[in-house]
């Protein structure tokens, strides 16, 4: 076992929790993430491994899955985010590619990355001060790319109008951290 | 006395006061009223000066199309200009100034303008400030700005914070009157997403304004009830002190919520306003109407308002300017204000109307087929002259006069996708014409004027708006309202007239639209240009009208042949702070932090904004006062042991496939085929037109997985670039790639020691010696105990270096674990003044170099430009003029007197000649003092320099008029011969 301690994108040795009002917004540091990329003409191996590997299919456009472990998030045209716990798969990289062999590139994504998630009573009304996701329209298991705070993002919705997942650039998690922030706190 | 002008009734609360203060002096007013109500019950009707004659003026509207009441609010940093005293919401301590007048309001020295008006007259500055060229800048317009203009800015940084947000809905209802209620009431019941914006604080619009009863109840009560209905429906969103700005494309609005105009201070962490951007699936524009002036002369004298807003102030507000009052009209309307203000009380003593058919309509003196044609009164008004329908004169006495020339329809968003309005004959008005997508116009924006019919064509307007997304909706139940049919005949202005406003905000004459014609002005967007006709803060809502009628007039043309000028967002004015939002000051833009940032922080480090990272510049020790010091320390320690530094910054893109190195062969001028696993190379990339675009190091991690870093300032452009050329260019090829910056903490360690001091970080089992890990060689590892890691055997200071990267997490950590490894040799961490140092002394190229304009040739890399193969540019890169005898080489260079020192920047000129254009032999790209040779040392680029060794140039510098002599030497400063970096 390394000696090395692991600080989180918020540069603490813990994750952060806020609560401001109603909303709670939480660093989580505990997701390990890779990127899957189908390689040129094998769409068909890449939807069968995957399904065995993960236990579901891999999730249409504006979609997420999850089963056990593992989620995955549409990114892109033949292209997920595949995350699981940190704990056990921290290097995650070779576990995908493991199940994907020739047929996907995977890439460890996982510090590239900070994943705040943000839950609670006007959950909505602060996101809706941030981006223009229509994220008082989004069912669990909704998943898009947008813009916050300049920067590009992902928006996950765990649970319809209540909990999301922010995921924003690692090394600008503190600029986002405050953007979540003054929004949460100007709710009116 | 307070509140002299104040009657019965009334939409405010008279059990709570309201104290504010206006000009300095107290007054008392109660919630529901606006300033400008306030201030006409407290017998105020002067309010400001008039922009170009200082004349005085008071009330023109009681809402947003106010030209006139133009105040200062609040103090110190929040003091704000030019705010429309009818759309400020009164709250107590509400500081108010009047503007552009000195030394006072009712005394203004200024008012000297009005009896030189002669003098300026439209076009007056075009004509007059024409010369000389030269006094125009330092004379006539310092003169003309503190003349002119209107109010003042205090010069302060705005204390609040404004924010900005996105909305969504199936049906945005712009306008929360008649049609927009009942609209609303039809699309919330049926359950659709709705957002009804007022810009008023109240919703209603003229329902809160007028004596109709809808069914058994009071238009305001029956607006009450309805939007207490509404705000009962979860799917309805009401946004009352919402202006809608603007129609964007594909659905779009754009909105300005007035979050917290109406209290002293915002809450805490509350924004002062909110900024929407609102995607709709189709919006009803309900925005009512705005009445229209008659121009007569003298018609802009304190008391003379639109006749709408006279009885607006008495019904809404409880405040009438005066208690005995006259009409001025060319329509049935303006009989109403009349009667109304005749049943509270107040005398009218005529309604003189235009027409010589008009009817009675109320019980006062009417004077049918006459005209205002002046008015009396010093600060206000006192008496208004009437010519008779007979001709002969009349004088009436009278301390306020309403002017009704008609009601157009509030068609400004209709127009904001170039929609043309349609002229309708009947009302003598502009009506929507061709809407934006997705838009529909109810109520009397559309020219349905009466109350029935606005409530009618918002039920219809909603009801089709649904059917068009496919929902069925159920017609509201509409009470019984009055159905006045429009009875009006033309009048635009009285014959004759010539110092009658038009534009009382620009201070534009009927005089000044006939001179604007007589010039040549024809067109009405030519017409606006000169004589400043509806611009400003109003952008002539009450003024635009009348200026094209006479246009028409003159011209000979009818109205519509004439047309409008074109209507541009905003709707009404939007603070330049909303538009920013919380971008600004510190917040402008996101910052990029590094890996080790919390411990460089903790060292004291000066950091320096490089694109959004912030970069660590050097790290100052104890005694350390010039910055100099630091970094010639650290440049020094680096060269003789060992040095630490931050690379995460340099772009990281994974690139994977099994077309991968055929891939990079296509974006670098040379060859990666038969690059070895575990090997790194330079690549040279090139535009299109064979400039150099980036440079950078690829390392093969495996036949199908290469690393490709790329210069600190081009990461996101040559990812952007990679992205192109994959999906666009080449879709055939089998290739992925993934930015990896932020997920890798990469360190340089540089120094003869460099090894020694990997060798206890790096596991023991990687054998990382000079024969195992040649220059030039990389691999994934593991350091500290069994954390998975990379190292690459690369340089960019010239010593015997690596770069080693750990998932970013670790890197705060391993940072702290090389600094007590680094102990025993004396190890320093340095910044990017050092880095900038070394690789000038190694004669290395960067951002200076790579600017855009050189070409691989120019950077001595000419010869890497493969021909064996094509990749992007290398065609263009063979152009003859990029590869002339005399083309531009980068070299090196030192003083001649080694104890100068020159600047990037400087321009080379030969021993003799004149310092200019022609002459110019290249220029200096980078200067660093190098601590090694102890003298300034720089690059750049200087024509055929590959040839020119040993030769002394000048280096001028003609913006600090300084030159020093230098010699041309061999860009590589310290180890020309590389023998450093393979140690």
């Amino acid at each position: 076992m390394h000696n090395l301690a692991a600080i989180t994108p918020l540069g603490g040795a813990n994750a952060r929790e806020d609560r401001i009002g109603g909303i709670t917004i939480a660093e989580n540091p505990g997701r390990a993430m890779a990127s899957l990329t189908t390689r040129l003409g094998r769409d068909a191996d890449v939807a069968k491994a995957a399904k065995k590997l993960f236990g579901f299919a891999l999730p249409e456009p504006g979609r997420m899955e999850s089963k056990g472990d593992w989620a995955a998030f549409w990114t892109g045209p033949g292209q997920w985010m595949v995350t699981a716990p940190f704990e056990g798969h921290e290097d995650i990289a070779p576990i995908v590619k493991a199940g994907l062999g020739d047929a996907a590139s995977i890439t460890e994504q996982t510090d590239g990355w900070a994943q705040f998630d943000v839950g609670g009573s006007g959950v909505v009304d602060m996101l809706e001060r941030l981006c223009p996701v229509p994220s008082r329209r989004m069912k669990a298991g909704d998943a898009t790319r947008t813009s916050i705070e300049h920067l590009g993002c992902f928006v996950l919705c765990r649970t319809t109008g209540e909990a999301f997942t922010v995921i924003c650039p690692r090394s600008s998690a503190a600029s986002m951290h405050h953007a979540l922030s003054i929004a949460a706190r100007s709710i009116v | 006395m307070s509140q002299i002008n104040r009657i019965s009734g009334g939409q405010i609360d008279r059990g709570n006061t309201l104290n504010f203060s206006f000009d300095g002096k107290s007054y008392q007013g109660h919630p529901g009223d606006t300033l400008a109500s306030a201030l006409l019950a407290n017998g105020v009707l002067l309010m400001g000066r008039s922009f170009k004659y200082h004349r005085p003026r008071g009330l023109l509207s009681s809402g947003s199309e106010e030209p006139n009441a133009l105040v200062e609010l609040r103090t110190g940093a929040r003091q704000e200009p030019n705010t429309r005293a009818t759309v400020a919401e009164l709250f107590d301590g509400l500081e108010a100034r009047s503007q552009n007048r000195w030394p006072s309001l009712a005394f203004d020295a200024m008012g000297i303008n009005d009896k030189l008006s002669p003098f300026f007259a439209a076009g007056f500055y075009y004509k007059t400030f024409m010369w000389p060229k030269a006094f125009w800048e330092k004379l006539y317009e310092p003169i003309i700005r503190r003349a002119a203009g209107l109010g003042s800015l205090s010069m302060e940084a705005d204390p609040d914070t404004y924010d900005k947000g996105f909305l969504h809905c199936d049906l945005l209802i712009i306008g929360a009157g008649p049609s927009g209620l009942a609209a609303a009431l039809t699309a919330g019941r049926a359950g659709a997403d709705v957002i009804l914006a007022d810009e008023d604080f109240a919703l209603g619009g003229r329902l809160n304004s007028e004596t109709f009863t809808l069914g058994d109840a009071s238009g305001a009560d029956w607006a009450a009830v309805t939007v207490a209905e509404l705000a009962s429906l979860p799917n309805v969103r009401l946004m009352p002190r919402t202006t809608v700005l603007g129609a964007f494309d594909h659905g779009i609005y754009g909105a300005l919520e007035r979050v917290s105009d109406h209290v002293a201070v915002p809450a805490s962490g509350k924004p002062r306003q909110t900024l929407w951007r609102i995607y709709t699936k189709r919006s009803l524009l309900c925005a009512g109407s705005t009445e229209r002036p008659i121009a007569f002369d003298n018609n802009d004298r304190p008391g003379i308002m639109l006749a709408g807003s006279l009885r607006a102030f008495a019904n809404r507000w409880a405040a009438v300017p005066d208690r005995q009052v006259a009409i001025f009209t060319n329509n049935d309307d303006g009989h109403r204000t009349a009667t109304d203000l005749l049943a509270r009380g107040v005398r009218v003593a005529a309604i003189i109307d235009t027409r010589a058919d008009a009817p009675r309509m109320a019980d006062c003196e009417l004077l049918a087929g006459a005209e205002v044609i002046d008015s009396k009164g010093r600060l206000g008004l006192n008496s208004i002259t009437v010519r008779m329908a007979g001709g002969q004169t009349r004088q009436i006495d009278c301390g306020a006069l309403g002017v009704s020339g008609g009601w157009n329809p509030n068609v400004h968003l209709t127009c904001h996708q170039r929609g043309i309005p349609i002229w309708n004959e009947a009302l003598a008005a502009f009506v929507p014409g061709k809407n934006p997508t997705g838009m529909s116009v109810a109520g009397a924006a559309n020219g349905a004027f009466s109350t029935a019919a606005a409530l009618a064509s918002g039920v219809d307007g909603a009801v089709r708006a649904l059917a068009d997304l496919g929902v069925k909706a159920k017609a509201a139940d509409l009470p019984q309202a009055e159905d006045a049919p429009i009875n009006l005949k033309p009048f635009w202005y009285v014959k004759g007239a010539s110092r009658a406003w038009i534009d009382q905000q620009n201070d534009v004459t009927v005089k000044d639209v006939k001179l604007a014609h007589q010039e040549g002005y024809r067109s009405v967007e030519h017409l606006k240009r000169y004589t400043t006709l509806g611009m400003a803060t109003d952008q002539g809502k009450t003024a635009n009208m009348g200026g094209l009628a006479i246009m028409a007039e003159m011209t000979g043309k009818s109205i519509p042949e004439t047309g409008t000028t074109i209507f541009r967002p905003p709707y009404t004015p939007v603070p330049i702070a909303a538009f920013a939002g919380r971008s600004a000051g510190a917040d402008f833009r996101p910052v990029r932090l590094t890996p080790s940032h919390v411990w460089a922080a903790e060292q004291g480090a000066v950091f320096v904004e490089v694109g959004m990272w912030k970069r660590a510049q050097w790290f100052p020790k104890p005694g350390e006062t010039h910055w100099r010091q630091s970094v010639d320390r650290e440049v020094l320690a680096t060269r003789k042991s060992v040095g630490i530094c931050d690379v995460t910054t340099l772009g990281k893109i994974d690139v994977q496939g099994t077309d991968a190195a055929e891939f990079l062969n296509r974006i670098y001028v040379n060859a990666f085929g038969k690059l070895a696993v575990g090997k790194v190379r330079y690549g040279l990339m090139l535009r299109e037109d064979g400039m150099v675009m980036d440079d950078g190091t690829t390392a093969r991690l495996a036949e199908d997985h290469f690393i490709t870093t790329t210069t600190t300032a081009n990461a996101v452009g040559v990812y952007r670039h990679m992205e192109f050329c994959r999906q666009c260019l080449w879709p055939d090829l089998d290739v992925q790639i993934i930015s990896t910056t932020e997920a890798w903490a990469q360190f340089s360690v540089a120094g003869p020691n460099a090894r020694k001091l990997l060798q206890k970080i790096v596991d023991a089992e990687h054998d990382i010696s000079n024969e195992a890990f040649p220059y030039m060689a990389c691999g994934e590892i593991t350091v500290c105990g069994g954390l998975r890691a990379r190292l690459f055997r690369i340089s960019f200071s010239g010593e015997l270096a690596y770069e080693i990267a750990v998932p970013t997490r670790y890197g705060d950590g391993l940072i702290r674990a090389m600094v007590e490894a680094g102990r025993e040799f004396d190890a320093v961490v340095y910044g990017t003044e050092a880095l900038g140092v070394m690789r000038i002394e190694k004669g290395h190229a960067a951002g200076n170099e790579l600017n855009g304009t050189t070409t691989a040739l120019n950077l001595g890399m000419g010869g890497m430009v493969s021909k064996k193969k094509d990749s992007i540019g290398s065609t263009l890169s063979e152009r003859e003029g990029l590869n002339r005898d005399d083309a531009l080489n980068l070299v090196g260079f030192r003083p001649v007197d080694r104890s100068r020192a020159f600047v990037a920047g400087s321009h080379f000129i030969n021993k003799g000649d004149v310092a200019n254009a022609a002459n110019d032999q290249g220029y200096m790209t980078s200067v660093a003092y190098s601590p090694n040779l102890g003298h300034t040392v720089g690059l750049g680029f200087l024509k055929n320099g590959a040839n020119r060794k040993g030769e002394i140039l000048r280096a001028v510098n003609p913006v600090a008029n300084e030159e020093v002599e230098v010699e041309v030497v061999s860009a590589y400063f310290v180890d020309p011969e590389g023998e450093r970096l393979r140690a």
